[in-house]
C-alpha cells in the first residue's frame, strides 16, 4: 500500500485518460465524508474468523476431503506409490481410453501399466486436437478437505489449464503427505497468485434445467481423483 | 417478450403481469425454497459464519471509502502482470471500448460468460450494431438467447422456464445460432445439457475472442477472479487468445488473503455449496497458458454516484450471490423480470435506482418493492442493511432530496404518484420533519413484526401485508397489490 487516499495516479498510470481522471475524481468527491488523514488500513478489518474449522489429524483431514469429494460425485480411490501405475491403468480401461492428455512433467512410471496413446501437453497441442483425447492425468497444486476441492496451478505435472478442461474424463492425483490442507485460508497462503489456477471441486455442473443438479456442461464430466500414499524416502 | 429492460413498466404493474403467470410463481416458488434450505445448511456448517460475514463487510468497506487507492493499484498491477486497463465512465463508454477492442482482431464473433454487467450496460447489442455476434455460454443464459427473453434470476436466470420449454426452445432456435439441437431432443435435463455441450462446444473451439466479467479484482496483486459451475468460464478465460473482462470498479478487494473470506461466504451463500465446482484466477497473461491479450475495462456507470451517498454506498459491498432473491416474499410472487434491470430482487431494489438516479418511475417505485421483512438482511454475506436503504432511498422519493447522478450533485423533486405516500407521511404528524426518527420506526416495526405479526406505520404498511398472506397466496399479486396498497392502506 503506497498512494494514499486522495493521492496522485500511482506510477502503474498509463495515461492520463479522461475517463480514468472523470472517475477518480467522483470518488474523491463521493468520499468527501472520509477524512484525509484516514489511511486504508486505518479502517478497521476484524480477522477473528477461524483458520480452520474443527482440529483433525492429517489421516482425519484426508478422510474429510475424500467424503467431500465424493459428496461432490468425484469418486475417489487410495493406493500407494507401487498400486498407482495399476489403478491408473485400471481407471482409464475401465472409462475404453485410448488417447491421455498427459502434462510435461508426469512423474515418469504413472502410466507404465496403461495401454493408452500419450498426447504429451505443449503450446502446440491445439483445443481442437484435445477435443479427440478420451482422458487426462495429472497431479495438483494442492486440496482443500473442508470443502473438497482440488487446486491445479499449472505446474509440470499439471500442464496448461486446456488440459484439464476439454477431454470429458480427469484423473487427478493428490500426493496426500504434503498437498492436502484444511481450509481455504489455508490453501490460499501456500499459492501464487502469479500462477492462474484452477479449483476444482467436482466434476462440472449446472442446476440451470429447473435446479436439478446435472454432472457435466462443458468440463470433464468425470472427475477422479486419486489420494496417493508414497513411499517414506 | 422483448429483450430489452427500456420502457420496464413501472414495478407493481410489472410484478402485477407475472404474478398472474401461475407456471412463473410456482416455478420460481420452488426454486427459491429449494435453494433457501439448502443455503441455510450450508451455513450452518461453518460456526465462525458471523465473524467471516462481519470481515467480509469490513474488508469491503475500507475498499469503498478508499477505492481510488485501491483502483490505482489494481491498473498498476495489471499492467504489469502484461494487461491492458481501460476507464470507462458510463454503459456507452465500456460497450465503445470492447466494440474496438474486438474490431481491432479483425473477429466479428465473441464468447461470453455469464456477467450481469455486460447485461447492465447492453453489450450484446451493441456488439450486434457493429455487426459482432455475442454468444452466450452459460446454460442458462443460452436459455435466455435462444428465447429471445431476458434472465429473471441472478444465478439461475432461466429460473422462469420448465424443461420441455427448454426441450422446444432448443428445437427451434439453435439451428439459427449454430448446431442444431440433437434429433429427438428429450425434455430430460441432462439431455438438455449434452445438447448445449454439444452446441456450445465448435463455438469454444474456434472462438477467438471471449467477453468476460469478474467476482473479484485483487488490487495488490493484478488478479481476477472468476467463480463458476459449468466449465464455459475456464472455456472463455482460457481457450482464446484475446480476453476481454469488462467489471464494476466496486469488485475490488485489497489483498489476496481477503479471498479468503469471500471464498468462503460466496459459495455457500449463492448455490449453497461448500465450494463452487470452478474457480479460475489470473494476474494478467501467462506465456504460452490462456490468453496472449488481456484488457480490463473497469466500469462506473453510476457506481461513483452510489458511493456518494453514505447510507446507499453499502450496495457496492454486493458479491451477486442472490441469497436475498430466495428468501424475498415480494420477489417469490413479483418474478425477477418486474424489477427491470439485470439485478432481480432486494439487491435489485436498491442498487438500481441508485445505479441509474431515481429518474423514471420505474426506479421511483423499486424501493417500495418490499416489505421491509429483514430477511434480506439476515442472509446477506456481506451484511448490506437492505431495508435501511429500502427506507432511505423512499424518502428520497417522497420528499426529494439532494443526490449525484452522473457525478453532479442534484436536487430532485418529490416523485410523482406518491402523493399517497406523502398524505400519509403528512398524517403521521411530525415524521416528515424527522425522517432519521421515520426510519428507526419502520426499522424497529419491521424487526418486531417477525416475533409479533403487526403493520408497519406509514408507507411501508402496503408492503408489511405481504407477510400476514399464507405461503401460497388465495389471490393474485394485482388483487393483493390493489387491496394492500390501494385499498385499507
Ligand atoms: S445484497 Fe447481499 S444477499 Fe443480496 S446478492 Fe448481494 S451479497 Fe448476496
Amino acid at each position: 500500500m503506497t498512494a494514499a487516499h486522495g493521492a496522485g495516479p500511482g506510477p502503474g498510470s498509463r495515461t492520463s485518460h479522461p475517463s480514468r481522471e472523470r472517475i477518480l475524481g467522483r470518488i474523491r468527491r463521493a468520499l468527501a465524508d472520509v477524512p484525509s488523514y484516514e489511511r486504508p488500513a486505518d479502517h478497521p478489518v476484524p480477522r477473528d474468523y477461524l483458520r480452520t474449522h474443527g482440529s483433525r489429524t492429517p489421516a482425519e483431514s484426508v478422510d474429510l476431503l475424500a467424503d467431500n469429494l465424493s459428496d461432490y460425485r468425484a469418486t475417489v480411490h487410495r493406493t500407494d506409490t507401487a498400486g498407482l501405475p495399476a489403478l491408473l491403468a485400471e481407471l482409464l480401461a475401465r472409462r475404453g481410453t485410448r488417447s491421455v492428455a498427459v502434462p510435461p512433467g508426469l512423474p515418469g512410471g504413472w502410466l507404465t501399466d496403461a495401454a493408452v496413446e500419450p498426447v504429451v501437453d505443449s503450446p502446440s497441442l491445439s483445443a481442437g486436437a484435445l477435443d479427440a483425447v478420451d482422458s487426462v492425468v495429472t497431479g495438483c497444486a494442492l486440496a482443500i478437505a473442508e470443502t473438497g476441492t482440488v487446486i491445479l496451478d499449472g505446474g509440470p505435472d499439471q500442464g496448461r489449464r486446456r488440459i484439464t478442461l476439454v477431454p470429458d474424463h480427469h484423473v487427478c492425483v493428490v500426493r496426500v503427505a504434503d498437498q492436502v490442507v484444511d481450509s481455504v485460508p489455508q490453501a490460499l497462503e501456500r499459492l501464487s497468485p502469479a500462477r492462474p489456477l484452477t479449483w476444482i471441486s467436482g466434476p462440472s455442473a449446472t442446476s440451470d434445467i429447473e435446479l436439478d443438479r446435472v454432472e457435466g456442461v462443458h468440463g470433464p464430466r468425470t472427475l477422479e481423483v486419486v489420494l496417493l500414499v508414497e513411499d517414506d524416502r | 417478450m422483448s429483450r430489452t429492460y427500456v420502457g420496464m413498466p413501472a414495478f407493481p404493474r410489472a410484478a402485477a403481469v407475472s404474478a398472474g403467470d401461475t407456471t412463473l410463481r410456482a416455478n420460481l416458488r420452488t426454486a427459491t425454497h429449494t435453494i433457501r434450505a439448502k443455503r441455510a445448511e450450508a451455513v450452518a456448517e461453518l460456526d465462525d459464519w458471523d465473524r467471516l460475514r462481519a470481515a467480509g463487510a469490513a474488508v469491503k468497506d475500507r475498499t469503498l471509502r478508499h477505492l481510488d487507492h485501491y483502483l490505482l493499484q489494481l491498473e498498476e498491477n495489471v499492467t504489469r502482470a502484461g494487461g491492458t486497463v481501460h476507464w470507462a465512465a458510463d454503459a456507452a463508454e465500456a460497450n465503445r471500448i470492447v466494440t474496438g477492442l474486438v474490431q481491432a482482431t479483425g473477429e466479428s464473433e465473441v464468447v461470453k460468460v455469464k456477467s450481469m454487467v455486460t447485461q447492465e450496460i447492453g453489450l450484446n447489442d451493441a456488439l450486434e450494431r457493429a455487426g459482432i455476434r455475442a454468444y452466450e455460454t452459460d446454460l442458462a443464459e443460452l436459455i435466455v438467447q435462444l428465447g429471445d427473453d431476458l434472465p429473471s434470476h441472478i444465478l439461475v436466470p432461466a429460473i422462469h422456464r420448465g424443461r420441455s420449454e427448454i426441450r422446444d426452445i432448443f428445437r427451434e432456435h439453435m439451428a439459427d445460432w449454430g448446431r442444431p439441437a440433437p434429433e429427438g431432443l428429450t425434455d430430460r435435463p441432462a439431455d438438455l445439457a449434452e445438447a448445449a455441450r454439444l452446441h456450445l462446444r465448435e463455438k469454444f473451439l474456434r472462438a477467438k475472442v471471449a467477453v468476460s466479467g469478474a467476482n473479484f479484482m485483487v488490487a495488490e496483486t493484478g488478479t481476477l477472479v472468476v467463480v463458476e459451475s459449468e466449465g464455459n468460464g475456464r472455456m472463455c478465460l482460457t481457450l482464446p487468445d484475446t480476453l476481454i473482462s469488462v467489471v464494476g470498479i466496486e469488485k475490488t478487494v485489497p489483498t489476496w488473503r481477503d479471498l479468503e473470506i469471500y471464498l468462503q461466504l460466496l459459495p455457500r451463500s449463492s448455490t449453497a455449496e461448500r465450494m463452487n465446482p470452478y474457480t479460475s484466477t489470473w494476474t494478467g497473461t501467462t506465456a504460452d497458458d490462456g490468453p496472449r491479450a488481456f484488457h480490463l475495462v473497469l466500469l462506473d456507470n453510476g457506481r461513483t454516484d452510489t458511493l456518494a451517498d453514505q447510507v446507499g454506498r453499502q450496495a457496492l459491498r454486493c458479491i451477486r450471490c442472490s441469497a436475498c432473491l430466495n428468501v424475498c416474499p415480494v420477489y417469490e410472487r413479483a418474478g425477477g423480470h418486474a424489477y427491470g434491470s439485470p439485478y432481480p430482487g432486494p439487491i435489485g431494489a436498491i442498487l438500481t435506482p441508485q445505479l441509474r438516479g431515481l429518474t423514471s418511475p420505474l426506479e421511483e417505485s423499486l424501493p417500495f418493492a418490499s416489505s421491509l421483512c429483514g430477511a434480506c438482511y439476515e442472509v446477506c454475506p456481506v451484511a448490506i442493511d437492505i431495508p435501511d436503504v429500502l427506507v432511505h432511498l423512499r424518502e428520497r422519493v417522497v420528499q426529494g432530496g439532494e443526490t449525484t447522478i452522473r457525478g453532479t450533485r442534484t436536487v430532485i423533486k418529490p416523485a410523482k404518484g406518491h402523493t399517497m405516500e406523502r398524505a400519509m407521511m403528512r398524517t403521521t404528524g411530525w415524521v416528515l420533519d424527522h425522517p432519521a426518527a421515520l426510519r428507526r420506526g419502520q426499522r424497529l416495526a419491521a424487526r418486531a413484526r417477525r416475533a409479533l405479526p403487526r403493520r408497519l406505520p406509514g408507507p411501508g404498511r402496503a408492503w408489511s401485508d405481504t407477510r400476514d398472506l399464507p405461503e401460497v397466496p388465495p389471490e393474485s399479486f394485482r388483487d393483493w397489490w390493489e387491496r394492500t396498497r390501494g385499498g385499507d392502506a
